[in-house]
C-alpha cells in the first residue's frame, strides 16, 4: 500500500510542497510570530502577483516556448493601472485589453513566421519597458481604490494570500488539466503534430495560450499595484526570471507540454518565501536571488535523483 | 460472406511533389467499403506519402479525392479527412506523451465533450482495446510517455478504431505491427478482418509480406510514385509481389570489375551488435561499400559505430561524414557556404591562433568549382542553396577534409537526378584516387555504383554480395524476411 502511495512519480510532484513545508517551518522557527493571521500576510501577500506572473508563463512554457517579456510586461501593466485605470477606468480597461491582444498577436508571430519565441519576447520586453516609462515616466500613480480594497481584504480565519493562492490554482488546475479543451492545449505541448493531423489548428491554439498568458500577466499588474499602491516602470522586472524558476521548480518542464498549475503557484510562494527567510536570517538582501537560486537547484538536483532511482528498477 | 459494395475512398490522378522529386505521379486508387487494401513498395515508392494525402495531411498537387462518395477536392485537410471519417495510424507514433491514454483519445473526439467527459474517453478507449486486443492489461489513466513503444501502438491502433460521431469509415494502418509482437499482431489481423466484414475499409501498408497476403483482400504494389500492380490478394504470391516491386526495367550490364578485395588488409571491419555469426562488414582501400535494406534497420548504427570506432568496428584512417537528414545533422543553418565547407578541415587554415580567412575561402571556392556548387559567391548563406546544392556542400565538407574513409547516411535524399549523377562520378573518382566509402543507400540505382553491397534486416547483415551477384531481385528478397 505504501510502496504504491509513494511512487516515483507521486514523490516528484510532492517536492514543490515538500520544499514549501520545509521553508515555512525554518521560517517559523526562526521567527514564531510569523505563525499567525498577521504575520501570514505580511509574509505572503507579495506572492499574489508572483504567482499569476508564473501561471503567465506557465501558458508559454506549455507549448514549448519561452517569454522573456512577462516581467517588463506586468511592470507596463502596474504603471497603466496606477495612471489610466485610475484616472479613467473606461480608457485603462481598453488598454489593458488591447494589450492581452497584442500577446495574442505575439503568439501568432511566433507561430506563423517560425520564430524562436526567446528572441521575439526579449524583443517585446523593451517594447513593453519603453511603454512603461512613457506611461509613467516618474514613480508614482495611485492604485484604484477597489483593487486596493480587493487586494487588502481581511477574511475571517483564513488570510487573503492563502485564499488568492488556493483560488489561483484551482481555477487555472481545473482549466488546463481537467477540462477537455485544456487537455487539447497540453497536447500541443506534448505532440504538435499530432494535434494537427487529428486536424486543431496550431495557430489558433498558440493565440489561445499567449492570450492567456497576457490576460494572466495583466492581473499580477493589477495585484501587484493594490498591494504596492503606486507603480514604476521597473517595477516587476525580476518576474520574469522569478516566474520561469517558479515553473519549473513546480514540476514544470521547458518542453513536452509537462506542467503543473498547483506546482507553479507553489513554486511562487517558495521563491517569495525564500526572500523573507534570509531577512530573518539577518542576512543582506542582495543575497536574495542567489538564495533562491539554490532552492531551484536543490530542488531540481532531487527530481533527477528521484528520475533515475525510477529508470533504476 | 455479404461486403457491402460502394466506394469508400478514390484518389484520382493524384501528384504530389517535394522540390525537385516527384513523390507521386500521378496515381489513382480506389478503396471499396468492406475491404483490406494491402499497400506494399520498396523505401521511396510512395506509401507513406500516398497515406498522408488520403489522411488530409498533404495537400496534392493535382488529383481529385472523394471519400464515401462525396467529392472533397480542394477543401480536404487534416480536419476535414478526420470528419469524413478518415483515420490514420502513421508510422511514427503521434500520441501525446504527457497526456493520459483517456485523454490522446480525446484529442482525436472533439464531441466527448462537458461534465463526465474523462469517463467518456476511458470508456472509449478501454472499450475500443478490449475489442482490438483482448487481455491488453493498459489503464487509460497512465500517461502515455510511461508505457512501452508495443502498448503505445496498441492505444494508438484502438483510438483509431474508436467511434463517436464522426465514424472511423477508412483507417490506414502505416507499419502497424513494426513494435508488436506475433500474438498482439496476430490479434489486430483478426480485428481487421472483423472490421472489413463489417463493411468498413482498411489500408494496410507492411513490410512483411506474408501479413499482407493473408489479411487483404486485394494488394497494390506501388513503385516510384505510381501504382504498378493491382490484383486481387490470391494473384499474388511473395516472388511475384517482390518481383513487382523491382523495377521491370532491364537490368543494366553490371562489368564484374576487378575486385580490389584479392589483396592488402581491409581499412574497415565491423560487425552490428545485434550480429550473432561471423558475417561483418568488410571494405578495403578504394572501395565503395553499399549498405542496403529496408530503412531503419540497422544501416545508421553500424555507420555510426564506424565514425565513432565504437562497438568493436576496427577502422584504420580518419573518417568523415556525410549526413542524410541536412536540416538536424548536416549544415549550420546561420553560416554562410564557405564555412560549411571549410569546418570539415579548419586545422589547415590555422596560422597561429587565428583562422586564415583568405585561405578558408579559396578552399571553399576551389570545392564550389569542383564539385559544381550552383551560387555566384560561397560567402552566401548556406540556406541560400536548393536542397541538392546544400548536400553538395556537405559532400565538399567530408572530401575536402583529410578522411581517408568517408561514410554517408543515406546522403541523397531528396535531391534531384542531375545532382545525383554528378556526385556518383564524383564518388567514383574519389574512390579511384583510394578513398574508401561507405554508403548507406535506399534506392536501389545507387547501389549499382557500389563495389560490394551488405543487405541490412532487422540490425543484422542478411546477405552480403558482390558487384558482379548483386541484382535488385536479391536485394529484395533479402530485405524482406523469407518467413513472413
Amino acid at each position: 500500500m505504501i510502496a504504491r502511495v509513494l511512487t516515483p512519480r507521486a514523490i516528484r510532484s510532492a517536492l514543490p510542497v515538500i520544499a514549501l513545508a520545509v521553508i515555512l517551518v525554518a521560517i517559523f522557527w526562526l521567527q514564531p510570530r510569523t505563525m499567525s493571521y498577521f504575520g501570514l500576510n505580511l509574509l505572503l501577500n507579495l506572492a499574489i502577483p508572483i504567482a499569476l506572473a508564473t501561471i503567465a508563463q506557465m501558458f508559454i512554457l506549455c507549448v514549448n516556448d519561452l517569454d522573456l517579456s512577462i516581467g517588463a510586461f506586468v511592470s507596463l501593466v502596474a504603471c497603466i493601472t496606477a495612471t489610466w485605470l485610475h484616472d479613467s477606468p473606461l480608457l485603462g480597461t481598453l488598454a489593458l485589453a488591447g494589450l492581452v491582444l497584442v500577446y495574442a498577436g505575439v503568439g501568432a508571430l511566433i507561430h506563423l513566421r517560425n520564430l524562436p519565441s526567446i528572441v521575439v519576447t526579449l524583443g517585446m520586453s523593451f517594447v513593453w519597458l519603453g511603454l512603461a516609462v512613457l506611461v509613467l515616466p516618474t514613480p508614482g500613480g495611485k492604485a484604484p481604490e477597489w483593487i486596493r480594497a480587493l487586494m487588502t481584504l481581511k477574511p475571517a480565519y483564513v488570510p487573503f494570500p492563502i485564499i488568492a493562492s488556493v483560488l489561483i490554482a484551482g481555477v487555472v488546475h481545473f482549466a488546463l488539466m481537467r477540462s477537455a479543451y485544456g487537455t487539447v492545449l497540453r497536447g500541443a505541448g506534448g505532440n504538435p503534430k499530432s494535434l494537427e493531423r487529428a486536424g486543431w489548428s496550431m495557430l489558433k491554439i498558440k493565440m489561445t495560450m499567449f492570450a492567456l498568458a497576457g490576460f494572466f500577466g495583466v492581473l499580477s499588474g493589477m495585484a501587484l499595484v493594490g498591494l504596492t499602491t503606486s507603480a514604476d516602470a521597473n517595477i516587476a522586472l525580476r518576474y520574469t526570471l522569478l516566474s520561469i524558476a517558479g515553473v519549473i521548480l513546480g514540476g514544470g518542464e521547458f518542453v513536452g507540454g509537462r506542467i503543473s498549475p498547483v506546482g507553479a503557484v507553489v513554486g511562487a510562494i517558495v521563491l517569495t518565501l525564500a526572500g523573507s527567510f534570509l531577512s530573518f536570517l539577518r542576512l543582506n538582501p542582495d543575497w536574495q536571488i542567489g538564495a533562491q537560486g539554490a532552492i531551484l537547484i536543490i530542488v531540481l538536483a532531487l527530481r533527477v535523483l528521484i528520475s533515475r532511482a525510477e529508470a533504476r528498477p | 460472406m455479404a461486403v457491402p459494395s460502394g466506394s469508400a475512398a478514390e484518389l484520382d490522378g493524384v501528384d504530389k511533389s517535394f522540390g525537385a522529386v516527384r513523390a507521386l505521379a500521378g496515381v489513382s486508387l480506389a478503396l471499396h467499403n468492406g475491404e483490406c487494401l494491402g499497400l506494399v513498395g520498396h523505401n521511396g515508392a510512395g506509401k507513406s506519402t500516398l497515406m498522408n494525402v488520403l489522411a488530409g495531411v498533404l495537400v496534392p498537387d493535382a488529383g481529385r479525392i472523394a471519400v464515401g462518395g462525396t467529392d472533397l477536392t480542394g477543401r480536404f485537410d487534416a480536419a476535414a479527412a478526420h470528419q469524413a471519417g478518415v483515420r490514420c495510424v502513421f508510422q511514427e507514433l503521434s500520441l501525446c506523451p504527457n497526456l493520459t491514454v483517456a485523454e490522446n483519445a480525446r484529442i482525436i473526439h472533439p464531441a466527448i465533450r462537458g461534465i463526465g467527459w474523462r469517463r467518456q474517453a476511458r470508456d472509449l478507449i478501454e472499450g475500443q482495446l478490449d475489442k482490438v486486443f483482448p487481455g491488453h492489461g493498459i489503464d487509460p489513466d497512465t500517461l502515455v510517455g510511461d508505457l512501452s513503444i508495443a502498448r503505445r501502438q496498441m492505444v494508438e491502433i484502438a483510438r483509431a478504431f474508436s467511434v463517436t460521431e464522426s465514424p472511423a469509415r477508412v483507417v490506414i494502418l502505416d507499419e502497424p505491427t513494426s513494435s508488436l509482437d506475433t500474438v498482439v499482431a496476430g490479434q489486430l489481423l483478426d480485428f481487421v478482418r472483423r472490421y472489413v466484414s463489417d463493411g468498413g475499409a482498411c489500408v494496410l501498408i507492411s513490410h512483411l509480406l506474408g501479413e499482407v497476403l493473408s489479411a487483404a483482400d486485394r494488394i497494390a504494389v506501388m513503385r516510384d510514385g505510381g501504382v504498378v500492380a493491382l490484383d486481387r490478394a490470391s494473384a499474388f504470391d511473395r516472388g511475384s509481389l517482390v518481383a513487382a516491386m523491382g523495377s521491370v526495367a532491364e537490368e543494366r550490364g553490371i562489368e564484374a570489375a576487378a575486385s580490389k578485395r584479392a589483396s592488402g588488409a581491409p581499412v574497415v571491419r565491423a560487425k552490428p551488435k545485434a550480429q550473432s555469426d561471423a558475417v561483418e562488414l568488410i571494405a578495403h582501400r578504394g572501395e565503395v561499400v553499399g549498405l542496403a535494406g529496408l530503412s531503419g534497420h540497422g544501416q545508421t548504427d553500424l555507420i555510426v559505430q564506424v565514425f565513432e570506432g565504437s562497438g568493436g568496428a576496427e577502422v584504420s584512417g580518419a573518417v568523415a561524414l556525410v549526413a542524410g537528414d541536412r536540416q538536424s545533422d548536416g549544415v549550420f543553418p546561420l553560416w554562410s557556404i564557405a564555412e560549411n565547407i571549410s569546418i570539415g578541415s579548419l586545422r589547415r587554415f590555422l596560422s597561429g591562433l587565428l583562422l586564415d580567412r583568405g585561405g578558408e575561402r579559396t578552399f571553399a571556392e576551389d570545392w564550389r568549382q569542383k564539385i559544381g556548387i550552383r551560387t555566384p559567391d560561397v560567402s552566401a548563406p548556406i540556406l541560400s542553396l536548393s536542397g541538392g546544392n546544400q548536400q553538395k556542400a556537405l559532400f565538399a565538407r567530408a572530401l575536402g577534409s583529410a578522411a581517408e574513409i568517408v561514410v554517408m547516411d543515406d546522403p541523397m535524399r531528396g535531391v534531384d537526378i542531375g545532382t545525383k549523377q554528378e556526385v556518383y562520378a564524383m564518388i567514383r573518382d574519389e574512390a579511384a584516387k583510394g578513398r574508401t566509402f561507405l554508403w548507406y543507400t535506399t534506392e536501389m540505382d545507387e547501389l549499382r555504383n557500389c563495389d560490394h553491397v551488405y543487405v541490412f534486416r532487422d540490425g543484422v547483415i542478411a546477405a552480403d554480395l558482390a558487384r558482379g551477384e548483386m541484382t535488385e531481385e536479391k536485394v529484395l528478397h533479402s530485405s524482406f524476411r523469407a518467413d513472413a
